[in-house]
């Protein structure tokens, strides 16, 4: 199980506040919240990629103690992104970027390649060759390479048009079933995460006191999470 | 206020070894007072389209056909005419990812200032209209979260009073209520006598506020009519499947991929991946000249 325990964690300040959360193998758990609640911020603690103000974050039972270059952790957790293009070196051919994490195991690329249907051909462009909808294929492709127990997925499909966001829901599910992974699912689209998980979290932010306004750059400080 | 009217519009780009058709005989009118939505997924040409319209075309395009504004050539017009005359004072650009398009290093305010000098337009008003308070306008870039950029964009676009506005996938990455709002924004517009062309791939944004809605597949426009029509009783297989693909719907993808720009085939380009395609699918169809047009041999 993936879990979050009363983590606080942000920039400056903090974005989110005591919250808990837990991914169990093979569940899918959506997060919702609107902008600025703090979802990215969670993920980014559950990825291990950025290390909390206070709280536990534990892997099957592991408590994780590096964050970021540290956590030998991180090769079981895949993480997928709202914007593939910021995520993907530039220079390198979706057949190199997929195949990063593997060391150049060029068989397991084409393995890859093949669960998310990618043709030969695009692996040998560039990124700026293709469409966001490619890219994220190949992202998705290089996220389940080392065959992660847990994957994150931040506004994967903000990007992709209603046909992309099916097919890789559906290669994700997949992947599921065959390994077992837990997956955590955010996005701001409640018709995708009821369609797509178990079960959703909903992450409120507290108003900002005098405006209102729930999408200033200043996020809101305190946040209670609830299950709906 | 006069039409834009597109008329088999086709943009090629020449790589090395290899000519990108992105846009192929597209044509399409657009009147004040009406919101066309341009659909399709990303990578089928939609943005070309608009950056034509605007002179944004790189070095290696080539065009063809004609998109007229009033008695001005859009295709043939030369920047100081685009930059003079049409650029933000009749068609205004909302463009993808708007804060990457501000400069970082200026507040909002400023370049909204800058803008209304040259365009003779009012910044205030602009602010005023799109939702931004003084107290937004005096950040930079990296201190505006997604919406305040997107609003701060919409008001640089409609500082100079165009009649026409291109919003390009102006959702992206804005939460629901953040979308319903600038979708109102827009249809006020509309209601205003202005026109919008809104390309995107959010069916749920065209379908809110669209008059008539356009889908685009492979660079041509494979289905237009009024958006009840399209979205609710789609006549293009591609266009079914678009629909079928949503989450309140059946959640399914449409199989296969598309087709490479690169290597179109003769026939129907979705043919591939249609399941109701036969022998007469390797002739290419023609869009029909009904008020709910299908380009398909065997319409569902």
């Amino acid at each position: 199980m993936l879990t979050a325990q009363h983590v606080t964690a942000g920039y400056r300040d903090p974005v989110i506040t005591d919250v808990s959360l837990s991914v169990r193998p093979g569940q899918t758990v959506g997060l919702a919240g609107p902008s600025g609640s703090g979802k990215s911020t969670l993920a980014r603690v559950l990825a291990l990629l950025h290390k909390p103000f206070r709280g536990v974050v534990s892997i099957d039972g592991e408590a994780v103690t590096k964050f970021r270059f540290g956590a030998l952790q991180r090769t079981r957790i895949g993480v997928l992104f709202q914007q593939p293009r910021l995520s993907v070196d530039p220079r390198f051919t979706l057949r190199r970027a997929i195949a990063e994490p593997l060391r150049g195991n060029q068989e397991r690329v084409e393995e890859l390649a093949d669960a998310v249907m990618l043709t030969a051909d695009l692996l040998d462009r560039r990124p700026h060759e293709v469409s966001d909808g490619q890219l994220q294929r190949a992202c998705l492709a290089r996220a389940l390479a080392l065959r992660p127990r847990y994957l994150i997925c931040d506004e994967m499909t903000t990007m992709l048009d209603a046909s992309t966001t099916a097919a890789l829901v559906g290669v994700i599910r997949a992947y599921q079933e065959e390994t077992g992974a837990g997956v955590l699912a955010i996005s701001h689209d409640s018709t995708l995460l009821g369609r797509w998980a178990d079960e959703t979290v909903r992450l409120q932010p507290h108003p900002v006191s005098g405006t209102g306004q729930r999408d200033l750059a200043d996020a809101p400080t305190r946040n209670s999470p609830t299950t709906s | 206020m006069v039409n834009l009217e597109i008329d088999r519009l086709s943009v090629r780009f020449a790589l090395p070894g290899a000519t990108v058709n992105a846009v192929s005989d597209v044509s399409l009118r657009i009147r004040p007072g009406e919101c066309v939505a341009l659909v399709g997924e990303s990578g089928c040409g939609k943005t070309v389209l608009a950056s034509a319209l605007l002179g944004f075309l790189p070095g290696n395009a080539e065009t063809r056909g004609s998109a007229r504004l009033g008695d001005t050539e859009l295709l043939t017009a030369t920047d100081h005419e685009l930059a003079t005359h049409v650029r933000g004072r009749q068609i205004g650009l909302i463009p993808q990812s708007p804060a990457s398009h501000l400069t970082p290093v200026r507040t909002a305010r400023s370049q909204l200032e800058e803008a209304a000098r040259v365009l003779q337009g009012d910044a205030d008003v602009a602010a005023q209209r799109t939702g931004l308070k003084p107290e937004h306008l005096d950040r930079y870039p990296h201190e505006l979260s997604g919406g305040m950029a997107q609003r701060v964009a919409n008001a640089l676009a409609l500082v100079g009073e165009p009649w026409l506005l291109i919003a390009d996938e102006p959702t992206t990455g804005l939460d629901r209520e953040l979308v319903d709002g600038l979708l109102d924004e827009f249809r006020r517009m509309v209601d205003d006598g202005r026109a919008v062309l809104l390309i995107t791939h959010d069916l749920a944004a065209a379908q809110r506020i669209a008059d008539r809605i356009a889908v685009m597949y492979a660079g041509r426009i494979v289905e237009i009519g009024p958006a009840a029509g399209v979205l609710g009783d789609a006549r293009h297989p591609y266009s079914r499947g678009l629909v079928d693909a949503l989450p309140d719907r059946a959640f399914r993808p449409i199989p296969g991929r598309p087709p490479l720009l690169t290597n179109l085939p003769d026939g129907c380009a979705f043919a591939p991946r249609c399941d109701q395609a036969t022998a007469i699918c390797e002739e290419r169809p023609v869009l029909t000249d009904d008020p709910h047009a299908v380009a398909c041999h065997q319409p569902c």
